[in-house]
């Protein structure tokens, strides 16, 4: 952010600073009054704005109105271009540009040619990307502006976590063209966890985050470790085959094949590029009615060969024949709790992003996934979830306005690796208790992937009163699994079922609820804390009867141990240092 | 964060813990066994107040920012320097509508994992191909239409993200078979590595896992065993529907279809079979040559035989021992027997001579009244006398034992005057009497 070489910013004090998510698909700003988040809807009343433009006589369309040109000006109108930046020609994937603006070679960069001017004798100009980022974020940033009626000047963009720094680099730079600000790039699916986090009602605890970020082009999945209100990302995982398009690609198949079978002597409408982009306008609009309704219509005038169509498909319907998706999303969600070296016990939230995240049936799915303690945050699981498009820009706009009193220099000092890198511990840190059954357990305190340094206290019982002993230890987990009875059989029945979902696959039989036919008794797995080294012990005596003991642990940064344990309400106490381990 | 509240007690304090200022230091975190270098994200209030304090008015400098970044442990990997592999030309020559025939590995530039490659390592090599061979990018090249390989690469993807279909491909995935070590290259090469080869590419097939390792040499006799029964209950989920027949897409030709079909299903029951088969065949040929197995075999009758080696000396020696211990009864009970007649005999003896000799000394006894002439004096005793004397005679020969007898002979031995006998008589009357064997009078004569 330091090196754009563009002129300075606003004084902290001349700054309107909003939070936008700059998307493959679609775009968002979101601005924060009396401390809550809102989305910003755009002249057309759009809250997802489209990141596509397009030009017809010269006029520039944006949004909305620039995606329903798709039909008719596919080839003045760019589309899917933000993952473009600061990449060259031979690392970029055009697959989705093929019914729109296609992308071209342009040295270093990569360039769309477009038909921007008004009148024949202008001829196209051919637009690099960066230019085609900032003209969009400049549309972006006047309709913010027109809603809060005072010009934007800076904003937080949130960056897909796997953006390189020369991707970075070219988007400050296309939005310095704009004339905006970047405050700071943040990570998506951190602003989805800050935007939870960040809510009036939301509370500080230690957990273990999922973000499925179900964008149009792209799923990106983190699993975030979020101690003490702070973030670390510990895994990520990106995927190109398993979003919001592949379910589109499912139904334009469907309607497709279903017109084909009506109108048996129709062209196939997937040969023809308008009719093809008719269906896909029409399968998108149906695909987002089926995430609230139980039927969806789809209609859509001279399809092919003149003839119109119309048709309707019903939620159990669209979900057998997107099953391939729904499934390779799963799959995608469990390969990144993997990557991080964690078990889905081990996860206690699951946030879902993105549009594509809508869909209840993706949900549900993870819902099975998980276990039923895990939280599956989308609005068909919670009713307090947030609106899954909105999350990440509300997430920027919190961040962009805890940041915005700051000087430029400062903020670039705070988010230095020197400030963000630091150890973070790999063994939770806690107290040994006795159980029911009179057993020794370990009680975390201080959560494995904290970073240092950090501090907490936890509130120990001592029914019985009398001298106690605070017995300090390192502690893990392990994954306990118990078998259940074998059953006779259960094999030969598995594997049949896989033949025969196999066969079903294409065929027009509705998915039968054969899953629930046979409640095959799972194993049980649990996470069980496994006790380990012992770093210190005090001792707390004299405590009342029912009396509690406070427990406090602190970590430095050079990994050095305080401990202080005392009576709740009593005075005096125990405090013991553990010197840093030399390094 | 307000402290959490935590149910469980805490130990009672143990008997006779004591410590300086009631803290013992044990042990310490360390930076190598218990703590990762991670980069926090700079975002929401509680980093703002972590970076406040850990700036602390100092400022960084860019070679501290890549000194840090280097220390972070990374999250994204976009390296994918393991999926590449030289295209084959003729490959790209391929036609999509082919591609039932197409090794969807190779088209991904996978051809090194096949079956062993991880969903995300095919989504990566996917994108790496589309990158390189989007019609598009040919296109802005000038070479417009040309997406056949392209296509070849979505029909690859396709199949191999699908779990179901790549199970279907990875089935028939001929490039992912070990063949059989021949008998040459048996010959030649470890015979162990070459069947472990095998097996580990079978191994793929396996609905149970994991799936027991063929072993070398020294493997012991329970994991070869293990190995053996493992696969000879082999529970494969290997399926040929990949190399199905078309059927017929239309609904006019109904009846065909379902011959179509069930063809097809008579097929793939018939290549499982066959299939089943293959792997019995390799497993009887791997097995009939595996050395572990002769030796196991060997040891076992070895064992087998010294056992009844042992069984047989045993049963010998016990049949000797029951040989001797008979006879040597059978000697003691003759013996037993000879020692109890010639007891007989010697007391049927002894008791011949005693009554030898009480004859005799009744002899003496009788004699000696004679010698006495019946103690009738000088003339010639009368009938009624000697009847009444000898009558006593025998009346106290009665009452005596042999014993008593023969010392009464004693005395009477060699006497020959009259009243020297009778004393003697007379002496024996009185004991008797004083015994209570005789009564007083009872005998006249000798007394
Ligand atoms: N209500 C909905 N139900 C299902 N899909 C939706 C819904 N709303 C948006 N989508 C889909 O979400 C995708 C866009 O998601 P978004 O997060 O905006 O994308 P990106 O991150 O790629 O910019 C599109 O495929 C769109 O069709």
């Amino acid at each position: 952010m330091s090196d754009t070489g563009s002129k300075p910013g606003p004084e902290p004090s001349e700054r309107t600073a909003i939070g936008i998510t700059f998307g493959n698909s679609n775009s968002s700003i979101a601005y924060v009054v009396d401390d809550k988040a809102e989305v910003i809807a755009n002249e057309d009343g759009d809250r997802q704005i489209p990141t596509i433009l397009s030009y017809v006589d010269g006029d520039e369309y944006y949004g909305q109105q620039a995606k329903n040109f798709l039909v008719r000006n596919p080839k003045n109108t760019v589309a899917y271009f933000r993952d473009f930046l600061g990449k060259e020609f031979k690392s970029i994937d055009p697959t989705h540009n093929h019914a729109s603006a296609h992308p071209e070679e342009a040295g270093e960069t990569v360039s769309f040619t477009v038909q921007d001017k008004a009148g024949e004798e202008e001829g196209p100009s051919t637009l690099n990307v960066s230019e085609v980022a900032t003209r969009y974020l400049r549309r972006l940033v006047g309709s913010a502006s027109d809603y809060l009626g005072k010009k934007v000047t800076s904003a937080v963009v949130t960056v897909p976590t796997d953006f390189t720094d020369k991707q970075k680099a070219a988007l400050v730079a296309a939005a310095a063209a704009a004339d905006l600000e970047i405050l700071q790039l943040i990570s998506e699916p951190v602003a989805a966890v800050l935007a939870y986090d960040g809510r009036p009602e939301g509370k500080i605890e230690d957990k273990v985050i999922v973000v499925a970020d179900l964008g149009g082009t792209r799923s990106d999945v983190a699993v975030v470790a979020s101690r003490g209100g702070m973030y670390t990302v510990l895994a990520t995982v990106h995927d190109y085959e398993f979003a919001g398009v592949a379910l589109d690609k499912v139904l334009i198949d469907h309607f497709a094949k279903e017109f084909l079978k009506k109108n048996s002597s129709a062209k196939d409408p997937r040969e023809n590029a308008r009719s093809l982009a008719k269906l896909r306008l029409e399968s998108e609009s149906t695909k987002r009615a089926l995430s609230l309704g139980n039927n969806a219509s789809f209609s859509v005038e001279s399809l092919s060969d003149g003839i119109d169509f119309a048709s309707t498909i019903n939620r159990l319907r669209y979900e057998t024949i997107a099953r391939t998706v729904f499934e390779g999303i799963n799959r995608l969600v469990e390969s990144a709790v993997k990557k991080a070296g964690l078990d889905v016990l081990d996860i206690d939230e699951v946030i879902l992003s993105g549009g594509t995240s809508h869909t209840p049936r993706i949900a549900t799915n993870l819902g099975y996934l998980f276990p039923q303690t895990t939280k599956i945050l989308a609005p068909s699981t919670e009713v307090t979830a947030l609106n899954p498009s909105e999350a990440e820009a509300r997430g920027a706009a919190l961040q962009a306005s805890l940041i915005q009193d700051y000087e430029a220099e400062d903020i670039n000092q705070s988010t230095h690796a020197a400030v963000t890198t630091v150890p973070h511990v790999g063994n939770a840190i806690g107290v040994i208790s006795v159980n029911e059954a009179g057993e020794e357990v370990f009680v975390p305190i201080i959560p494995p992937e904290t970073a240092v340094p950090a501090r907490r206290t936890v509130h120990v019982s001592a029914p019985s009163g009398g001298d106690v002993l605070v017995k300090v230890v390192e502690g893990n987990t392990h994954i306990k699994v118990t078998q259940p009875e074998p059953k006779v059989k259960a094999p030969e029945s598995k594997a049949a079922k896989v033949e025969d979902a196999d066969e079903d696959g294409d065929d027009d039989s509705d998915f039968s609820d054969d899953d629930d036919e046979e409640e095959d008794e799972e194993e049980k797995r649990e996470k069980v804390w496994k006790i380990g080294a012992t770093l210190a012990e005090a001792g707390v005596k004299g405590v009342k009867k029912n009396g509690k003991v406070e427990v406090s642990i602190t970590v430095g940064s050079d990994l050095s141990v305080i401990v202080t344990a005392r009576e709740v309400g009593g005075k005096g106490g125990v405090r013991g240092t553990l010197a840093a381990a030399s390094a | 964060m307000e402290a959490t509240v935590i149910p469980l007690p805490l130990p009672v304090l143990p008997e006779g813990w004591e410590a300086e200022n009631n803290f013992k230091a044990i042990g310490k975190i360390t930076q190598e066994s218990a703590a990762t270098q991670r980069t926090l994200e700079p975002v929401g209030p509680y980093f703002l107040a972590h970076a406040r304090r850990a700036r602390h008015k100092r400022t960084f400098s860019e070679d501290d920012r890549i000194q840090a970044q280097e220390r972070a442990k990374k999250v994204e990997d976009n390296d994918d320097g393991e999926i590449s592999e030289p295209e084959d030309p003729m490959m790209l020559q391929r036609e999509a509508k082919d591609w039932k025939s197409q090794d969807h590995y190779k088209v991904l530039g996978l051809s090194k994992y096949r079956y062993k490659a991880t969903e995300e390592q095919i989504k990566r090599a996917h994108r790496k191909k589309v990158l390189k061979h989007h019609p598009d990018k040919k296109a802005a090249a000038g070479r417009a239409d040309d997406d056949n390989f392209f296509k070849c690469i979505q029909k690859a993807t396709e199949v191999l993200l699908d779990p179901i279909k790549r199970r279907q491909f990875d089935s028939v995935d001929e490039e992912a078979d070990v063949e059989p070590p021949t008998k040459k290259q048996l010959a030649k090469g470890d015979f162990y590595k070459q069947w472990s080869k095998v097996f580990k590419s079978e191994a793929r097939f396996s609905k149970v896992h994991p799936v027991p390792t063929f072993g070398g040499e020294d493997a012991a006799q329970e994991d070869v065993e293990n190995f053996y029964n493992f696969w000879y209950n082999f529970d494969s989920w290997r399926t040929f529907e990949y190399l199905d027949e078309d059927v017929p897409d239309d609904n006019e030709n109904r009846d065909q279809k379902r011959h179509m079909e069930r063809k097809n299903a008579n097929a793939r029951k018939k290549k499982k079979a066959e299939d089943n088969a293959r792997l019995r065949k390799i497993l009887d040929d791997c097995s009939a040559g595996d050395e572990r197995i002769k030796r196991f075999r060997q040891a076992a009758s070895a064992a087998k035989n010294k056992k009844r080696f042992e069984r047989e000396a045993a049963e010998k020696k016990a049949a000797e021992d029951a040989r001797l211990k008979k006879e040597a009864e059978a000697q003691a009970a003759k013996e037993a027997e000879e020692k109890a007649k010639a007891d007989r005999d010697a007391s049927k003896k002894a008791k011949e001579a005693a009554k030898n000799a009480v004859k005799k000394n009744k002899r003496v006894l009788r004699g000696s009244v004679k010698d006495a002439n019946y103690f009738a004096g000088e003339g010639d005793a009368s009938a009624a006398t000697i009847d009444a004397v000898l009558g006593d005679v025998e009346l106290v020969q009665g009452k005596i034992d042999p014993d008593e007898i023969a010392a009464l002979a004693g005395k009477l031995n060699g006497l020959k005057v009259a009243d020297e006998i009778k004393g003697v008589w007379k002496a024996e009357v009185e004991r008797l009497v004083g015994a209570g064997k005789i009564k007083d009078g009872e005998i006249k004569t000798l007394a």
